[in-house]
């Protein structure tokens, strides 16, 4: 069902507009007669023939062709050089965020159509070294914007003064510091903090009675952030990090060599999990099972907490993984998710209002009463002190949930939600309305 | 998460004493109510459990397709119908010896369904093609697939005939359609998640669950609007741990019974006032209700604890619980000759 077309603007950028096959009733119903005899795959060629061709009257790929008037909703991607993955068969995909995305539309406008509501998504990649704000004004005030960006790109474009009337909705940096002292008043964040991860992670090992950590990190700065919130989470659930250290392949191949490499680095006192801190994956898969002594490898890799992940089946999630497998020919991971919640959380606060008016929907989508479903098993909604969105987060090996977080027995007096990431007390952020008052 | 049903924070429901067991046996026994079979659709194991309502034990568990769900009788009592979802089949059983009749044409993983007043239509929610499909259960063939919103879930068929109802889980709302020309004529957006949808006996309400916005909505049918939501609220239980999913109606208009998930509690709710008058611990996540016939006991699935907890509806206690397969989902009663008409619409 999706329709894909260049448009003029590069080939950086897609154009997806599937408004225009729901809002034609031409095949919404489609009433087999009673003498019909066999259905399936007959009257499924007779749609997607129907389907191709309105496909091919349809004029190429200008949304304004489209006679249901629909909401726009903007998605701007950083594209990222990354290293050669550890596991040549597990590269990061290409379209991570972006197909989320695309499926959270799809969702949003077969719900829209029962109410006359039709949305459109616009893609747009930003190449490395490029600049991102001229990437944004070529898209022309963009209402709603879904960013999938480093945490400098999110800055940026949160203070562009062209981007005052925008909401932006972070899928891409997990950086506690957005939903602390360098919050913004229009930015949510779908995608989890670190902060919130490290709770999740910590809240599990406390209820597990495996309180002492041996911390090893990697190089990168965004391997020490994760470490960071480690230790702070260690700290506020009353674990501890018993020893530390570092570990930098320097480009050699580990896999030929971690079977004796990790000893030196996870000798140390007594510990009952060795934590890793290597968002890239430059060697921490090959830890697990080649720490020194016989314990567990928590956090970037071995038991990981994330927001989603391919074991993730309960809620309904297994429809919403056997959606995007469909769309995407590949597993569901936490970008694609947090690209799916944004645009979901877009549509169904239009739904909500049965309006277009972005005023409206951006209003209701910072105001404490929304709420929104994302197959975890409760409503999600976002913090009124610092945009973050509340949600349970997983402990996933890759064989499956080992738990949810929050955990039994973490409680709040708000919602036991409220027990990972940063706390209103907890948050410098002043930028909200809300801030402070929970 | 520990299987055991005497998890910590709940209430043992040990199985009772063999002497009360003895009595509430005798007390059955010599009650008006002849004995009768409930079936329970068990989601993990792939097949039926059947419990005696004189003794309230399992007396036999038989295969069916895969992932059976939803489960309904024909009015005569002598066809159960299973959604088998990863079957992608409706399976027609012979309720006397287990054994496959045959499949109904489906659609793509069919949930839950509806049967028709006229005993023969079956109005099918495919979860995962957001489509219902209505079936003619004597001719075995399609008769329309209608376009409805994301993960359709909850179906109904209005006491006359003339509409039937799916929920629309991602979508949020209640489709309506329109029986004689089999098209979606209309939509009313509830809360999140929407799983079940019962009509009143009169026709004039539909009651719907909404499992993530932890309502029950109650829609006035003529208007398509909702007049009434009603809301829950247990002492010690988060209120995102009151889940509303099974919904069933006794035939007098008095009282609802709603199934609220992993809160482990089945609330009871006067109908006419749409007041919540009080809530029976049963087993882990319940799912959905039964009566027997003379709706004297109600039978809840208890999908997480593998178990069915009896209910005594004069005395709004649960009385018992039954070890049936893994994760229980639907029960049904199966109409017995003194009971034809108990269950059946005009």
């Amino acid at each position: 069902m999706r329709a894909a077309r260049q448009r003029g603007h590069g080939p950086a950028e897609r154009h997806v507009a599937s408004t225009r096959h729901f809002s034609t009733r031409h095949f919404s119903t489609h009433t087999a007669s009673r003498a019909a005899t066999r259905f399936g795959p007959a009257l499924l060629s007779l749609a997607l023939l129907g389907l191709a061709l309105l496909s091919l009257a349809l004029p190429g790929g200008e949304a304004r062709a489209d006679p249901t008037p629909h909401l726009a909703i903007h998605y701007l991607e950083r594209r990222i050089e990354r290293p050669t993955p550890l596991n040549n068969e597990d590269p990061i995909p290409d379209d991570e965020g972006a197909r989320g995305a695309e499926l959270g539309l799809k969702d949003s406008n077969a719900t829209g159509r029962f109410v006359s509501l039709g949305f459109s998504l616009a893609t747009k990649r930003v190449e490395p070294g490029a600049d991102v704000a001229a990437a944004f004004r070529a898209l022309g005030n963009p209402r709603f914007l879904v960013v999938n960006a480093p945490v400098e790109d999110v800055l940026a474009l949160a203070d562009l003064p062209e981007a005052r009337d925008t909401l932006l909705l972070n899928i891409g940096a997990p950086d506690t510091r957005l939903r602390d002292g360098d919050c913004r008043a229009r930015l949510l964040h779908v995608l989890p903090s670190r902060a919130m991860l490290a709770d999740a992670l910590v809240e599990f090992l406390v209820f597990k009675r495996w309180t002492r950590l041996l911390l090893v990190s990697g190089p990168e700065p965004a391997d020490a952030l994760y470490a960071e919130a480690l230790r702070r989470s260690a700290k506020k659930f009353g674990a501890r990090v018993v020893a530390e250290s570092r570990f930098d392949v320097h480009g050699a191949d580990i896999r030929d060599s971690a079977l004796r490499e990790f000893a030196l680095v996870t000798r140390g006192p007594e510990h009952d999990v060795v934590a890793v801190a290597d968002e890239a994956n430059s060697f921490g898969t090959n830890l697990v099972h080649n720490t020194a002594s016989p314990r567990p490898v928590v956090g970037t890799q071995g038991l990981s907490p994330a927001a989603w992940g391919r074991p993730v089946e309960a809620w309904a999630a297994v429809q919403l993984q056997g959606r995007f497998r469909k769309l995407a020919g590949r597993a569901m991971r936490p970008i694609d998710y947090a690209g799916w919640l944004a645009v979901h959380a877009i549509g169904e606060a239009a739904v909500q209002l049965r309006t277009r008016d972005p005023d409206a929907i951006r209003a209701l989508m910072l105001s404490p009463r929304f709420e929104v479903g994302g197959f975890k098993g409760r409503p999600l909604s976002f913090r009124p002190w610092n945009g973050q969105l509340r949600q349970p987060v997983f402990l996933l090996w890759p064989g499956a949930v080992v738990a949810s977080a929050p955990l039994e027995g973490f409680l709040h007096h708000r919602t036991d939600l409220d027990t990972l990431g940063l706390d209103a007390p907890e948050s410098a952020c002043r930028a909200f309305a809300g801030g402070g008052a929970g | 998460m520990t299987p055991s049903r005497t998890g910590r924070g709940r209430p043992p429901m040990r199985p009772l004493p063999f002497a009360l067991l003895l009595i509430i046996g005798l007390v059955l026994a010599a009650g008006p109510a002849p004995a009768e079979e409930i079936f329970v659709s068990n989601e993990r194991d792939n097949t039926v459990s059947v419990i005696d309502t004189g003794s309230f034990e399992v007396v036999r568990t038989f295969p069916v397709g895969r992932r059976p769900r939803g489960i309904v009788f024909s009015r005569d009592g002598r066809q159960l119908f299973v959604c088998a979802s990863d079957s992608d089949a409706v399976q027609v059983i012979d309720p006397e010896t287990g054994r496959l009749l045959h499949n109904l044409p489906s659609g793509e993983d069919p949930e839950q369904f509806a049967l028709a007043p006229d005993n023969r239509t079956l109005f099918i929610a495919n979860e995962e093609n957001a489509t219902t499909t209505v079936v003619d259960a004597e001719t075995r063939t399609v008769l329309a697939q209608i376009d409805v919103g994301i993960e359709p879930e909850g179906m109904a068929v209005s006491p006359d005939g003339k509409t039937a109802v799916t929920t629309s889980e991602t979508t949020n709302m209640v489709h309506w359609i329109d029986v004689p020309s089999l098209k979606a004529v209309d939509a009313t957006p509830v809360g999140q998640r929407p799983r079940h949808a019962e009509f009143s006996r009169d026709g004039s309400k539909l009651w719907v669950s909404s499992e993530i916005g932890g309502t029950v909505a109650v829609i006035d049918v003529a208007t398509r609007t909702v007049a009434q939501t009603i809301a829950f609220e247990i002492k010690g239980i988060a209120g995102d741990r009151i889940q509303p999913v099974g919904i069933t109606l006794t035939r007098d208009g008095r009282f609802a019974f709603v199934a609220l998930g992993p809160s482990d509690r089945v609330a009871v709710i006067d109908a006419r006032t749409y007041k919540v008058l009080n809530y029976i611990l049963v087993g882990r996540r319940v799912w959905h209700l039964a009566f027997t016939s003379d709706e004297s006991r109600l039978l809840t699935t208890n999908g997480a604890s593998g178990d069915v907890t009896v209910i005594d509806v004069a005395a709004l206690k649960a009385i018992k619980s039954i070890k049936v397969g893994r994760f229980p989902w639907g029960a049904a009663v199966r109409p017995s000759a003194g009971h034809r008409s108990a269950g059946a619409a005009p």
